[in-house]
């Protein structure tokens, strides 16, 4: 669960300060399928930072899984990611010296985990996302729509609760952003909460609930009647 | 994370960029060779001179009456050993019988006159046996030395140091001429070719005379000195040995000489070539400073361009302390492998330099290879550590940003 309230988020850019967050109070929960909508700099992906645990709000209170985790040191956050959070980038964000399978265990060597364990963990990841016969390619030998698996099977080797994926769908044409949009509906079926950002209606449209910002506040939150 | 996974990493870096990697290989490895080749220098020419010293009598053992009690002999006791009990001829001709002995000579010394026709000149009478040519390596200008045979024969000859036979025959020819030592007569066998300075004592303003001609010019029967030379350089301390034990029992079981090698000398020759190179070393440990600085520029301009990839590691939970680490190994495993190459290019420079000056025996010393080694990453991991701060301290919203 990840409960927000009073949330804050300003810059100070030049004389003049900006609210990218501004009393924000949201409350979502395990599983659900949820995707965010605006306007550019509404600050969505500003939110999805915040809740991402990778920006620190200015002010309010933010719990995750019961835990509060506002005031945590750089550390502490970085471990609350590893183990509740899984991003997945527009621009996919794979080391390119890396194969797809190397890529894919990387938060496991982050863990110090075995090397034998976290390949073969890494490698039936890559198998449910289709990628079983490129385990050995290098992220420049892999389509956008494959790179964008790799990214998700990287996103979800720690088995996180909570799927944050910031345009998952906006470097990737329609059929393979179809394609992935399945995969993560159907992670999403399976359990993990699934937080999407998107200019795409088309593509928001799917999730369950629709949450709209504009200059940094809430101005909708739309649930479909059936689950 | 493990330290295997940390040096994996850093070595797939590494690897990216083989062109930037094989540049700063080549910044580290040229200071490390430049340490191992100068030192090389400064060892091979220390080798150098104490071989020549060695050449040139480190075997040479010098006796003298009286017991000086301070360590190691040296100049002090050379100059004033207090007679006990005098040398003699007896003690020298004695030492002679030692297998460990190769050569020996008596010396007396003492202020004289020599002159010829109306020239006269004031000099040192320097009376001594045939092996004193070898034992101080002089060279003869003309003529010959003192002959072989009876040290307490006196015979009335003599050899001239060169400017004694300059100054009193100019350009004219010494050899067979006679000339009057003090009240003696005597005949000039040869002369002696320049000889310069040597210890002190300028052999070309003496006339060198048989041991027991010089006796009777002073009217005395002591030795001032007797010069010994080792079979060899390992025998030095045996014949030292052999040396005491034959006059002790000469001198009614009394050790009242003294001995004093040149052991002392070669030593400090060297410990000032030791300090050269160590000089040297410094020297050259100075450009792997320098090497440290390229490393510290190559590495950031690594961290911005691996802003996103450093920004993705903190989403998927890396810690800061693991982002330095793994910038950090980077820059170590750059100085490592820069010195193991500079170690090879060390070696095959020694290999080089030993083909064009064969004479010098070149070789790094231990500690200095392994010094270069220790300065070198030291240096890759001081200079690492504000290029891995950095990377450590970013941002991860800033860093994702960039594609």
């Amino acid at each position: 669960m990840m409960e927000l309230s009073g949330i804050r988020r300003e810059y100070v850019v030049g004389a003049e300060t900006v609210h990218a967050l501004d009393q924000v109070d949201l409350t979502i929960g395990g599983g659900e399928y949820v995707s965010i909508m605006g306007p550019s700099g509404s600050g969505k992906s500003t939110l999805l930072n915040v809740l991402g645990l990778l920006d620190r709000p200015t002010a309010g209170t933010y719990r995750l899984q019961g835990e509060d985790v506002s005031g945590l040191d750089d550390n502490a956050l970085a471990a609350h990611r590893q183990q509740h959070i899984g991003f997945i980038f527009q621009f996919f964000h794979l080391i390119p010296r890396l194969t797809a399978l190397e890529n894919v265990e990387l938060p496991l060597v982050l863990t110090g985990a075995a090397p034998r364990a976290r390949r073969e963990r890494a490698a039936k990841i890559l198998e449910s996302v289709g990628l079983k016969a490129r385990l050995d390619h290098r992220p420049d030998q892999l389509s956008g729509g494959e790179r964008q698996r790799v990214a998700i099977g990287r996103a979800i080797i720690m088995q996180p609760s909570f799927l944050l994926a910031d345009e998952p769908t906006g470097n990737l044409d329609t059929r393979s952003g179809g394609e992935i949009m399945q995969i993560l509906e159907q992670l999403n079926r399976d359990g993990i909460a699934l937080l999407l950002v998107t200019h795409d209606p088309i593509i928001g449209g799917r999730a369950r609930r629709h949450l709209t910002l504009r200059d940094g506040k809430i101005v909708g939150d739309d649930r479909e009647a059936k689950p | 994370m493990k330290p295997l996974d940390v040096a994996r990493m850093s070595l797939q870096a590494l690897q990216r960029y083989p062109l930037r990697t094989a540049m700063m290989l080549l910044a580290i490895a040229i200071g490390v060779a430049a340490v191992v080749l100068l030192t090389a220098v400064g060892e091979g020419a220390r080798r150098y001179v104490t071989g020549q010293f060695s050449s040139l009598g480190t075997e040479l053992l010098i006796v003298l009456p009286g017991r000086a009690e301070t360590a190691g002999g040296g100049i002090q006791g050379l100059l004033v050993g207090e007679t006990a009990r005098e040398l003699t001829l007896d003690d020298t001709i004695a030492i002679a019988r030692s297998p460990r002995v190769r050569r020996v000579t008596p010396l007396v010394l003492g202020a004289g006159t020599v002159s010829y026709g109306a020239r006269e000149r004031d000099i040192t009478v320097l009376g001594t046996g045939p092996a004193m040519l070898a034992i101080q390596h002089w060279t003869l200008g003309a003529g010959a030395f003192l002959p072989e045979g009876d040290l307490e024969s006196a015979r009335p000859v003599c050899v001239l140091g060169s400017t004694v036979a300059r100054e009193l025959f100019q350009s004219g020819s010494p050899v067979g001429e006679w000339l009057k030592v003090g009240d003696a007569r005597c005949r000039v066998l040869g002369t002696l070719a320049e000889q310069g300075l040597a210890g002190g004592f300028n052999v070309d303003e003496t006339v060198i005379m048989p041991v027991a001609s010089a006796q009777q010019i002073f009217n005395t029967s002591a030795v001032f000195r007797i010069l010994t030379e080792a079979m060899d350089r390992d025998s030095v301390t045996a014949a030292r040995r052999d040396i005491i034990e034959i006059v002790k029992l000469r001198h009614a079981g009394e050790e009242d000489i003294t001995v004093v090698t040149q052991d002392a000398l070669v030593a400090t020759f060297d410990t000032i070539f030791d300090m050269i190179t160590v000089g040297l070393a410094g020297i050259a440990a100075i450009s792997l400073v320098v090497a440290g600085v390229l490393i510290m520029n190559v590495m950031l301009v690594a961290v911005s361009q691996r802003t996103a990839e450093i920004g993705l590691l903190k989403a998927v939970g890396a810690r800061n302390s693991q982002v330095l680490a793994l910038f950090l190994t980077e820059a170590a495993c750059l100085s490592l492998l820069g010195a193991v190459v500079g170690i090879a290019f060390g070696a095959g420079g020694i290999w080089l330099m030993k083909l064009v000056f064969p004479v010098l025996d070149f070789a790094a010393p231990l500690w200095a290879s392994l010094s270069a080694v220790g300065v070198a990453i030291a240096s890759g991991l001081v200079f690492g550590i504000l290029p891995a701060r950095r990377a450590a301290a970013l941002d991860p919203v800033n860093a994702l940003l960039r594609r």
